[in-house]
């Protein structure tokens, strides 16, 4: 891809992601919030592509987007009973989240300030899947299999949940 | 297996031609680029388009000759013109919205449907050198655009202000859900045997044997995994017809409707071809050339996922949870771990 075009590229994702992610928070009806969400992953994982990280843009599609959405939707849709029209009002909490995402905003800038970035991506891998699985199942191991065990105990824990207590 | 007449009728051949012809022509070879990109995704969506078409007409035939009818045999010679007729129809029938709908979702829900079905097309290796994208990540492609589809169902089905419709989007949240976990891990042994996510190295990987001999019991979990994901009966919960109307489509006429229909022929044919390219070796065989063995080796696989939908009973929902995540699913995992302890057994005796 030339470079104009993947400029270009670039501002236009994330213009989706930007506008979709305040839709989410500004629009007054949870499924329209909900369904933003999952447009505003959409545009982040077209972002990995522009970075060469097909691998990761294809997780956040099939994750995200794919079942965490959807999930979201689906549990919208069936809490909420009444009206939709007005499900999703203001409060009066946005200057402490103002001040929580500020400080977030900051660890994050200092995180991105202190890490040494390649110049440039054209040194990238072309084909950095066997490298991806190798640091997965060896150097990363103990926090893979956490992050197994973990996600285990809490579908475990749902499936108990969901049954309930049988009554004598 | 570069055998001359198979070279010069492949497809890569034609795209050399015409890239030849266009230099003539054109001032610079980016022109070319172009335009032959240009060719490329204007092919692949007359392929889906014409499927489409075709399959209307064949779907129609098959079930009339497995209920022992004619089936279409009035417009045009055998009844071929049929689907013509069913397209002018539904372009000249009315667009009704329903009321209280949530407008812009309903409209934009067949729409939203139709992208990831048509975005799989790139990655399909239609003969040798023949296909739109070789990404490195190429079979994990598919699966990740093919799970966009299940949300615009949910909106078709919320946004309709109907019961039906959103008792069959619930469904087809559920199913695709279910389905897509034994569906990738039947994908997965295939995968280990090859050792990359490539397309093109999938299809060159079964130049010996076709992946079908090696793992059958993958190729029978992707067939049933691959009739529910793409709705169809005996998995059509969804639109079950006795139960729910039509399920997401009730609330939708004319070419909206079409639109989903379009849609759900696209999701036939891309299941059918990574089918193909999975396990029956891809555009590889003997003499014909390599596009038109991948177009037959994909009508099969569309005739046997037809044949299924007309001879099997539709399950219950339960019945239809039970049988992906205690049948299918263990399945998939041992044949994922006899793979695994196959292909160590090989290496130690070698």
């Amino acid at each position: 891809m030339s470079e104009s075009a993947s400029t270009l590229a670039f501002y236009l994702l994330a213009a989706i992601t930007v506008v979709s992610a305040v839709g989410v928070v500004k629009s007054h009806n949870l499924v329209h919030s909900a369904l933003l969400l999952a447009l505003c992953f959409i545009g982040v994982s077209g972002l990995y592509v522009l970075l060469q990280a097909e691998f990761i843009a294809a997780v956040q599609l099939l994750i995200y987007s794919g079942a965490v959405a959807v999930l979201l939707v689906l549990g919208v849709m069936l809490t909420q009973r009444s009206s939709m029209a007005d499900s999703n009002p203001a409060n009066d909490w946005s200057r402490w989240a103002l001040l929580i995402c500020g400080l977030l905003a900051v660890v994050i800038l200092s995180v991105v300030a202190a890490t040494p970035w390649h110049g440039s991506i054209a040194a990238a891998l072309e084909n950095s899947i066997p490298v991806v699985a190798r640091a997965l199942l060896t150097d990363y191991m103990v926090a893979f299999e956490t992050a197994a065990v973990l996600l285990l105990a809490a579908m475990v824990g749902a499936i108990v949940l969901a049954k309930g207590v049988e009554e004598e | 297996m570069g055998k001359p007449m198979q070279e010069v009728t492949g497809l890569f051949t034609i795209a050399t031609v015409l890239r030849k012809l266009l230099n003539q022509y054109l001032p610079n070879p980016q022109w070319v680029d172009m335009v032959i990109t240009l060719v490329n995704i204007g092919a692949i969506f007359t392929l889906i388009s014409l499927s489409a078409v075709v399959l209307v007409y064949v779907e129609r035939k098959v079930s009339a000759y497995m209920q022992m009818r004619v089936g279409p045999n009035r417009v045009g010679p055998w009844g071929t013109l049929q689907t013509v007729a069913d397209m002018i129809k539904l372009m000249s029938k009315e667009d009704i919205m329903p009321d209280g709908a949530d407008k812009w979702l309903w409209i934009l829900a067949p729409v939203l449907l139709f992208i990831p079905a048509a975005a799989v097309y790139a990655i399909f290796p239609f003969d040798h050198q023949a296909i739109f994208a070789d990404l490195n990540i190429g079979i994990f492609y598919f699966i990740a655009v093919s799970s966009q589809a299940t949300l615009p169902f949910l909106m078709a089905g919320w946004a309709s202000n109907s019961k039906y419709a959103l008792v069959g989007g619930m469904r087809t949240v559920a199913q695709m859900l279910s389905y897509e976990i034994p569906l990738v891990f039947s994908i997965l042994g295939v995968i280990m045997l090859t050792g990359s996510l490539r397309m093109s190295d999938i299809v060159a990987a079964q130049q010996q044997v076709w992946f079908v001999a090696v793992q059958p019991l993958a190729f029978v979990i992707f067939v049933i995994a691959a009739t529910a994901e793409s709705n169809r009966a005996p998995f059509d919960l969804v639109e079950s017809e006795s139960e729910l109307v039509a399920g997401p489509f009730t609330e939708y006429s004319g070419m909206r409707w079409a639109l989903f229909f379009l849609a759900e022929y696209a999701n036939l044919f891309a299941a059918s071809a990574i089918g193909v390219t999975l396990f029956l070796g891809g555009w590889q065989g003997p003499w014909l050339p390599g596009w038109l063995w991948f177009m037959l080796k994909t009508a099969l696989m569309i005739f046997i996922f037809m044949w299924l939908r007309w001879t099997f009973p539709r399950p219950r929902v339960d019945q239809l949870m039970a049988f992906g995540w205690k049948v299918l699913l263990p399945l998939a995992l041992v044949n994922v771990l006899i793979t695994g302890i196959g292909m160590q057994t090989v290496k130690y005796f070698r």
